[in-house]
């Protein structure tokens, strides 16, 4: 009788104990930079005023890789962080070493699954089930005009490569650059994979980007896709080797340039210069449309005891809370991850980022970023841009860059 | 008393030789391990035979950029060398203003790589640059885009690297000079022998360890160049002026391909050793002679 009352008063104590732990969370990021650090410090006071202890540890540099490279020491000595920012087939090759915690409960009880387009939330999902969540949706395939340039010269902006090529010619004619674009790996392999989806659509590119099907990667669509990557090259300035994209971004806003092709993050340098998208400055779909996304989130990694337990979950509650994916979203010029965020408070741009999304979740055309590593793994993907980039800037011809690039994604295996 | 005596040095030095052999030569023989396995993210430990080196053989990035390196370290280290001999030649005519002069020379051996990488992406910029300086004086048709030209780009490293380095080989060849016996110089004037023929002849042979020195620093420096890279082109344009050194950086942080980049520096590894045990060799050879 004792003994089971002495039981009964431990377990009472334990559960109590993980009831009220107070909710740990340590957060491994790298958005330090002035809108971004301001973005995750809405995330931070959240936290704390839902009782929790936030840890941060910011790790900048190389768009990540120091913090790829921290993560890996923290992971090797077992001594994982809570949440880490990472995204897209990287949650998986780190699910596959065995160190990610499952989320599912809180996802299923905050019905993830009907909140998220459903590519999105395979992302987040490990062998099916929660292990991430989800903090934003960048779009990468925008295009941006300068406004008063192309009223100038009389055009719109282009709907089909066909009528951008035009564009372009005329744009050169009148002796101004048509195309703003930096010399790095990157942004080469950003301009391709537009072309890609504008040319070849949805299911060549899933086929192509996601699938590595190597007929498609040598098929006559593909070379179509390189012979206009080509035609690109000859509408950029000569001085673009290794220009970073802000830099190309104000080609356009000086009227350098008239055209940039570059994800939505472009926008938050023309609203810093004080300009007005609609008016100053115009977004469209790349050529040829599609809708390839870049989401950012985090993923949860194994940890002990009950109060990181109760962080993690908690962090998991407040990344896909309305008020955080608005706010975050509305700092970082992305658009929210949840379908049923309005987007009233938001641009033009990112209401029309919000609607085309909608519109490609329903119709299955909804396809990751494979540049910003959202469709494949770091090797793949790097072998797929090394290509790409050699391409871009030698005089290699269309039908040797895809018989290279077959090469290339077959070594990188 | 006497035990601990006879003892000391090596105690002393016993910890810094185990750190040495732990983090210098274990960690050598694991990246070697790790070469052989087929780890991404992170290590894994089943050997998988030599999957990594085909891979890296069939790389045509790791092509140009062994390319690279032959290029870069034979103009490089050649092109220091004869630059730091004729100025070492030039400042040991016993002119007045030789310590200024000196200084100036040695100065940039005192910036980092990215300083000097910087510094020169800026100059050879076509549009900022000597280019631009050149066109605005009115000669409108010059061209010195060898930045931005792939073809090329290696050949502005190499600049750069000289640019950087050549003063301190200068610094090197002219305590050479200097450490020639006064006496052999004198009595061969007195013969009347030219200028000229001292230096072909006498000063420059009897330097031949100098020449070794200098050859080797210079070699392992264009080696593990990297900084030098990201700073002037970040490997750029496309992959065009990639080395061993960012090809396997690029591996081992962006890429997730730990295998390929272990694999990639046993390679430079093994560069490096067809360098030096020669020069060992012939080191340990001559002192027991």
């Amino acid at each position: 009788m004792m003994l089971k009352k002495t039981i009964l008063a431990a377990t009472v104590a334990l559960t109590a104990g993980a009831v009220w732990a107070e909710p740990q969370a340590e957060v491994l990021h790298w958005w330090t930079s002035g809108g971004e650090a301001k973005s995750v410090a809405v995330l931070m006071e959240e936290f704390a005023g839902r009782g929790g202890t936030w840890t941060d540890m910011p790790v900048a540099g190389g768009g990540g890789d120091a913090a790829m490279t921290a993560l890996r020491a923290r992971v090797l000595s077992g001594n994982a962080p809570t949440a880490v920012q990472l995204k897209g087939p990287a949650i998986q090759e780190w699910y596959e070493e065995g160190v990610l915690a499952n989320i599912n409960a809180v996802g299923v009880e905050q019905n993830w699954d009907e909140l998220l387009p459903t590519a999105i939330a395979d992302h987040m999902k490990c062998d099916g089930e929660y292990c991430a969540a989800p903090v934003n949706v960048h779009r990468v395939n925008w295009m941006w005009g300068n406004a008063q340039v192309l009223a100038d010269a009389g055009l719109e902006m282009p709907t089909t490569w066909a009528e951008f090529n035009a564009a372009a010619e005329k744009l050169q004619g009148m002796g101004i650059t048509p195309l703003a674009h930096g010399g790095q790996a990157w942004q080469d392999a950003t301009m391709f994979e537009s072309i890609a989806v504008g040319l070849g659509g949805a299911e060549f590119f899933q086929a192509a980007f996601v699938d590595l099907d190597e007929a498609t990667l040598t098929s006559d669509t593909m070379v179509a896709v390189f012979d206009q990557l080509r035609t690109l090259r000859g509408f950029v300035d000569d001085d673009f080797s290794g220009r970073d994209w802000n830099l190309a971004t104000a080609m356009v806003m000086n009227g350098e340039a008239a055209f940039q092709i570059m994800g939505d993050w472009a926008k938050g340098e023309f609203m810093a210069a004080g300009l007005e998208p609609g008016k100053d400055f115009l977004c469209a779909p790349t050529p040829g449309g599609g809708y390839l996304y870049n989401v950012d989130s985090f993923a949860m990694f194994s940890v002990e005891g009950d109060d990181k337990i109760a962080g993690q979950n908690l962090l998991a509650e407040l990344i896909m809370g309305e008020n955080f994916q608005e706010v975050f979203n509305l700092n970082k010029g992305s658009i929210p991850a949840r379908l049923d965020v309005a987007l009233d408070s938001f641009d033009y741009c990112a209401r029309r980022s919000g609607y085309d999304m909608d519109v490609a979740s329903g119709n299955g055309s909804l396809m990751p970023s494979y540049a910003h590593g959202m469709a494949l793994r770091g090797a793949q993907a790097g072998a797929i841009t090394d290509t790409v980039t050699a391409f871009f800037n030698s005089d290699m011809s269309s039908a040797d860059a895809v018989a290279a690039l077959a090469t290339a994604v077959k070594n990188s295996m | 008393m006497e035990w601990l005596q006879r003892h000391m040095p090596k105690m002393v030095l016993a910890p810094s030789f185990f750190a040495v052999l732990l983090f210098v030569y274990g960690f050598i023989a694991w990246t070697a391990y790790v070469s052989f396995t087929r780890s991404r993210l992170l290590p894994k430990y089943e050997i998988e035979g030599v999957i990594q080196y085909e891979r890296l053989f069939e790389s045509p990035r790791w092509e140009v950029a062994i390319t690279n390196l032959a290029i870069f370290g034979i103009l490089f280290i050649g092109i220091a060398m004869i630059l730091g001999l004729l100025l070492a030649i030039l400042l040991d005519q016993k002119i007045r203003t030789e310590g200024a002069l000196r200084t100036i020379y040695l100065y940039p051996m005192a910036l980092s790589f990215i300083v000097t990488g910087t510094a020169w992406k800026w100059i050879l910029n076509p549009g900022l640059g000597i280019e631009a300086v050149v066109k605005d004086m009115g000669w409108e048709s010059f061209e010195f885009d060898w930045l931005t030209d792939p073809d090329m780009a290696i050949y502005t490293v190499v600049i750069a690297g000289v640019w950087q380095s050549s003063g301190f080989v200068m610094a090197l060849f002219l305590a050479g000079l200097r450490s020639v016996d006064e006496e052999i110089i004198r009595a061969a004037m007195v013969d009347g022998v030219s200028t000229a023929r001292i230096y072909r002849s006498i000063i420059i042979p009897s330097m031949a360890p100098i020449f070794m020195s200098a050859l080797i620093v210079l070699s392992h420096l264009a080696i593990k160049s990297f900084d030098l890279v990201i700073a002037l082109t970040g490997g750029g344009p496309g992959y065009a002026t990639d080395l061993p050194a960012t090809y396997m950086y690029a591996m081992a942080f962006s890429r997730g391909d730990l295998g390929q980049a272990a694999s990639s520096a046993t390679v430079m590894m093994m560069v490096v050793v067809a360098i030096i045990v020669p020069y060992l060799y012939s080191e340990l050879r001559t002192r027991r002679d």
